[in-house]
């Protein structure tokens, strides 16, 4: 905008055409500077696994009570994670967690679990289809926490590939599965040790999905049905994370959860809880919770960490 | 009890980081129509009236109505209401018993665009 006002000052164009063009200008790019969205479909920022787009976004905080482990240890989680656009297609993320964790018999332990890093690339986002998918790196970074508090000791490299599909393009006579969605998550994680202290460190194989059915969806593109406020902005989901390790002898032992909730999405931020449900022994038992704000940065401050560095 | 501590100061933070936020920018949703989404009503609407979450750009907001062969049947362009500048009208032509598309493209006051489509039905066409 300091450009086209300086423009103003020696230019005779009318006032009207500058503003015209700012607003073409503007929305030209606002796909890219809007968070989630692809056409007619709003995709909100899910808890457990990771969106399919990039945005100017920050969780703060999302607080996640564990299911017990299967060793008796009950850990809370306090977690932060920042994303920040680089350009409208390229963004930085960064995130850590605070751990408290109660384990029979001993002290209780709490700490920083380690500096998590990340840059994604929009790949394309379809607005007929209402599809997207990016490109990351996640890195996990080795000693950057306390180790007794679960951070680990060595580096993590994470590419991932991140997706988003909404069904509004179903057939008509198919109206009450338009408002579904599903995203998801495939990464691969190589540890850059090994091992550590004779425990292996094994490549892993990370897929998780959400399944979403989106009330704001339905009532302002299939049916209203007159649901009002709050349950109108409302978006039921579930969502399963799993690992595999594929090597190092620590093949078969599958970890993960399933997590049942809901979100809600308001203009400039969102809030969501879930049921956390292991799915296995191995991935602890009896019941876990997590809750999260997550504001919209790019709408908070259009004018400043909210927007990309360049337009590049 | 650090930790209940720190969830308090984390969820105070956040919500003073939303509080004070200098200028906010949102996106148009549709909040109601007239017809109502998805609806069946007995008599052909002289118009179609939406009711946005957010006030509306005249110069680039859109609406256009089309039949089931694709025919335009609103007498368009769609009007911003001057004095309620969230709400959308679209004129119609004279109706027959059927089910009809509605297109709207809103660009809200801070350049925000957002899209969708609905169809309602005349008649028990």
């Amino acid at each position: 905008m300091a450009f086209l006002s300086g423009s103003l000052l020696v230019n005779p164009i009318p006032a009207r055409a500058v503003v015209a063009a700012a607003v073409i200008f503007l929305s030209a790019n606002s796909a890219a500077l809007a968070h989630g969205f692809a056409g007619d479909r709003f995709f909100p920022a899910t808890i457990l696994t990771d969106d399919p787009f990039v945005a100017s976004e920050m969780s703060l905080p999302t607080a996640t009570l564990n299911p017990t482990q299967s060793d008796g240890s009950r850990e809370l989680n306090i977690g932060s994670d920042l994303s920040m656009l680089i350009t409208p297609n390229w963004d930085f993320t960064i995130g850590s967690d605070w751990a408290h964790i109660r384990s029979p018999g001993l002290p209780t332990v709490t700490g920083w679990t380690g500096l998590t890093t990340g840059t994604q690339y929009q790949l394309f986002i379809n607005a007929e289809h209402e599809a997207m998918a990016l490109a990351a790196l996640d890195v996990t970074w080795g000693n950057t926490g306390r180790l007794a508090a679960g951070a680990p000791g060595f580096t993590t490299l994470s590419p991932t590939f991140n997706f988003g599909k909404g069904f509004g393009d179903l057939p008509d006579s198919l109206p009450w599965l338009r408002p579904f969605a599903l995203t998801g998550n495939l990464a691969l994680n190589f540890p850059t040790l090994a091992e550590t202290q004779g425990v292996p460190n094994p490549n892993s194989f990370f897929y998780g999905f959400a399944i979403e059915y989106s009330i704001p969806y339905l009532q302002s593109q299939v049916k209203d049905l007159g649901i009002g406020p709050p349950f109108n902005r409302m978006i039921p989901l579930v969502e399963f994370a799993l690992t595999t390790p594929f090597n190092r002898g620590q093949s078969r032992m599958t970890t993960g959860t399933v997590q049942p909730g809901v979100i809600w999405a308001g203009e400039y931020f969102q809030v969501g809880a879930e049921m956390i449900i292991p799915t296995n022994s191995l991935s602890g038992h009896g019941i876990g919770g997590v809750v999260q704000l997550h504001l919209y940065l790019d709408d908070l401050f259009p004018h400043s960490i909210g927007r990309p560095i360049s337009q590049w | 009890m650090v930790n209940h501590r720190l969830i308090v100061a984390a969820a105070v933070l956040a919500g003073a980081v939303t509080l004070v936020a200098p200028t906010v920018w949102a996106h148009a949703f549709l909040d109601h129509a007239n017809p109502a989404v998805g609806s069946m009503v007995p008599t052909a609407p002289e118009a179609v009236t939406m009711w946005f979450t957010q006030e509306l750009e005249p110069a680039f907001t859109t609406a256009t109505v089309t039949d089931v062969s694709g025919n335009t049947v609103d007498r368009g362009p769609a009007q911003i209401d001057p004095k309620e500048p969230t709400v959308l009208r679209v004129a119609l032509k004279k109706l027959s018993p059927g089910t009809y598309t509605v297109s709207w493209h809103a660009l809200s006051v801070d350049t925000h665009t957002t899209t969708g489509h609905f169809t309602f039905t005349v008649g028990g066409g």
